[in-house]
């Protein structure tokens, strides 16, 4: 008796077939639904590390088949024991050419189109072309790059509301050895990284004098060649984390200040450890974490299911502790948040313009300056800045705005009245009256 | 759910309406910060701050520290601060470009200030660091010595130090090291 195969993809059909009662809200199943995640869903993975190369994996075996990953470093060998997709003579090629090939030979029907560079050096439409973006990043600086980028596509409704297709939703994944988060973030709704990065706990940083003087442990002798010693024999020339020769010398030096102090445990580990600060990495919370972040893309996408809300937390650190935390929108977020909508004619000159802020009911700014995408239209101090943008108070807004008929511009200044006085940062959406061209919809972005 | 066919829509018309435009010129949040930071900055006549890269370009600046009194009096100290773009969750990297005998700070201009390091928290800002480095010249502290040899002359012959110092910023020798001249 003919016994039928299973499916390849029964279990995602179990999810993407039939109705369920915990499905989101537009959810609509179906084979349709299945086969336009194949067709017309792109998602971008950032990073192809050790998070990136589970990512990768997981969505590719999720059925999404237009995937772009983008990374700018090569493979090293101290890479291999996690992240699975690179082999030993794969050392010293670029990760996201060499994970997006293995995935491709591993997973009939995916395409994986591999961008070897850095964040910042890819235009925004680039960013503007995926339907969701998944973040497998060991930083902060690049979490909140990325983080502005999506946002920048944001745009608010004259009520406030979020512009449903102009919203670029995120899942992000993090590790630090046995501890890791998988959060979603869909601007305009959930916090934006922005809202929350006071949840990064601060780099721990020790006082140079200690460095210099009075070293007590192998961290203390790594950061004095790295911060100390290093400044002394090259001058400024800039020390390089990612250039082995660099990280070979400021270990050789820490070894021999190691040794004048009496100090054990400098190994080079150790000072990529402390010089990058990298926590050594554990394979299977980055499976862990990527696999609740697949989980999140597909559910974001289909509709299949309510997505986290918002963020999750894993400690395998002393048994097993996972936690999932709501954490809410900063509504005065200079990245994701409306901003306050205000409509001006083309004739307001710049000064009219903040002498209004300070009547505004929502601002009550006084002693504002004004930037319009980084450009400081007008600045309160110090006192040169203030004479070099002086003449500008004189200009209509409009004209210093270029002549766009809507657009973010960004104001300080101190709100309140009377001994309330606070010193504040806003969001301001400029709309110009009878200007040809206005659409309905106001830019968020632009922060 | 996200709207599949409205999304690829909307990012059509996106794309052709950015078509001829110029690129759009982003600010980061740090960005914004720092130029919260600076348009509220309220110096002392001892300091002054400028923009070697123009106004539109406030993440590097240089810090002028005049010292109106005590060991540094007319001595004219440059620090160079380099901002991040996740300021102000890291703290500006400050250096020191005059070369200076002083026990808080080394002769490749690192400062032991530790508001720059260990105590830095996103509530400071700019104003902060600037009376941070401005106090080190007028109560420069032997109990957290980067120039070793500077800070135990202090703490053992605070007559020899001003001597020293005064020396220093005259253009001259300390000990083995030369100085340039500085007031």
């Amino acid at each position: 008796m003919a016994v039928s195969q299973p499916s390849k993809s029964r279990d995602l059909d179990r999810l993407l077939l039939r109705p369920g009662h915990l499905a989101g809200p537009n959810f609509e199943p179906g084979q349709e639904l299945r086969e336009d995640i194949k067709e017309y869903v792109k998602v971008l993975v950032v990073g192809a590390g050790g998070l990136g190369c589970e990512l990768l994996k997981d969505l590719a075996l999720t059925g999404f088949r237009n995937l772009d990953v983008i990374d700018m470093d090569r493979i090293e060998v101290t890479n291999l024991n996690r992240q699975f997709l690179f082999r030993l003579e794969d050392v010293g090629k670029p990760k996201a050419e060499v994970a997006a090939k293995r995935v491709m030979e591993r997973v009939n029907g995916v395409n994986i189109t591999p961008h070897f560079c850095r964040i910042e050096d890819k235009p925004l439409d680039f960013y503007s072309d995926f339907s969701i973006i998944v973040l497998g990043l060991d930083s902060i600086e690049a979490r909140s790059y990325i983080n502005e980028v999506a946002c920048g596509f944001l745009e608010y409704e004259s009520d406030d509301n979020p512009l449903e297709e102009t919203v670029k939703p995120m899942v992000d994944g993090g590790t630090e050895g046995f501890k890791g988060h998988a959060r979603i973030i869909i601007p305009g709704t959930t916090p934006c990284f922005e809202c929350t990065i006071w949840l990064f706990p601060s780099q721990v940083k020790f006082p140079l004098c200690t460095l210099a003087e009075t070293p007590r442990n192998a961290a203390h002798c790594i950061e004095y060649a790295h911060l100390i010693k290093w400044n002394e024999v090259h001058g400024r020339k800039s020390f390089d984390p990612d250039n082995s020769e660099d990280m070979q010398w400021v270990y050789s030096e820490a070894v021999q200040r190691a040794e004048l102090f009496g100090i054990p445990g400098v190994t080079y580990s150790l000072t990529q450890g402390v010089v990058k600060n990298i926590i050594p990495a554990i394979a299977s919370t980055n499976a862990i974490i990527s696999a609740a972040c697949a989980l999140e893309t597909l559910k974001i996408v289909s509709g299949c299911s309510k997505s986290l809300s918002n963020y999750l937390t894993y400690n395998g650190v002393e048994g097993l502790h996972i936690k999932v935390t709501e954490f809410v929108k900063d509504a005065d977020c200079l990245v994701c948040g409306p901003g306050v909508l205000i409509e001006l004619e083309k004739s307001v000159t710049l000064k009219k313009f903040i002498n209004q802020l300070e009547d505004h009911p929502c601002l009550l700014l006084t002693r504002v300056s004004v930037s319009y995408r980084g450009e400081k239209l007008y600045m309160q101090a110090p006192p040169e800045l203030e004479k070099e943008t002086r003449s500008n108070l004189d200009i209509p807004l409009f004209d210093l705005m270029n002549g766009v008929s809507r657009d973010i511009i960004n104001v300080n200044g101190m709100a309140g009245k009377g001994d309330k006085k606070q010193s504040c940062m806003r969001k301001l959406r400029i709309a110009f009256k009878g200007v040809d061209g206005v659409a309905d919809i106001d830019m968020a972005g632009g922060a | 759910m996200i709207r599949l066919f409205k999304v690829k829509e909307k990012q059509r018309e996106l794309a052709e309406s950015a078509n001829g435009k110029p690129p759009v010129k982003k600010q980061s949040a740090g960005e914004l910060r720092l130029q919260k930071d600076i348009s509220e900055l309220n110096l002392p006549k001892t300091c002054t701050i400028s923009f070697p890269n123009g106004k539109d370009e406030l993440m590097t600046f240089e810090v002028t520290i005049r010292p109106d009194e005590g060991y540094y009096l007319s001595g004219t100290f440059v620090f160079s601060f380099q901002i991040s773009p996740i300021y102000p969750h890291e703290a500006p990297k400050v250096k020191c470009r005059t070369k200076v005998y002083h026990p808080n700070i080394d002769l490749d201009g690192n400062v032991c200030l530790n508001i720059l390091r260990e105590d830095w928290k996103p509530v400071l800002n700019i104003n902060t660091i600037i009376y941070g480095l401005y106090h080190l010249f007028t109560e420069p502290n032997h109990e957290d010595p980067l120039n070793h040899d500077a800070a135990a002359v202090l703490r053992d012959n605070p007559k020899m130090f001003e001597s020293n110092a005064r020396r220093a910023m005259a253009g001259g020798y300390v000990g083995q090291t030369f100085f340039p001249r500085c007031i």
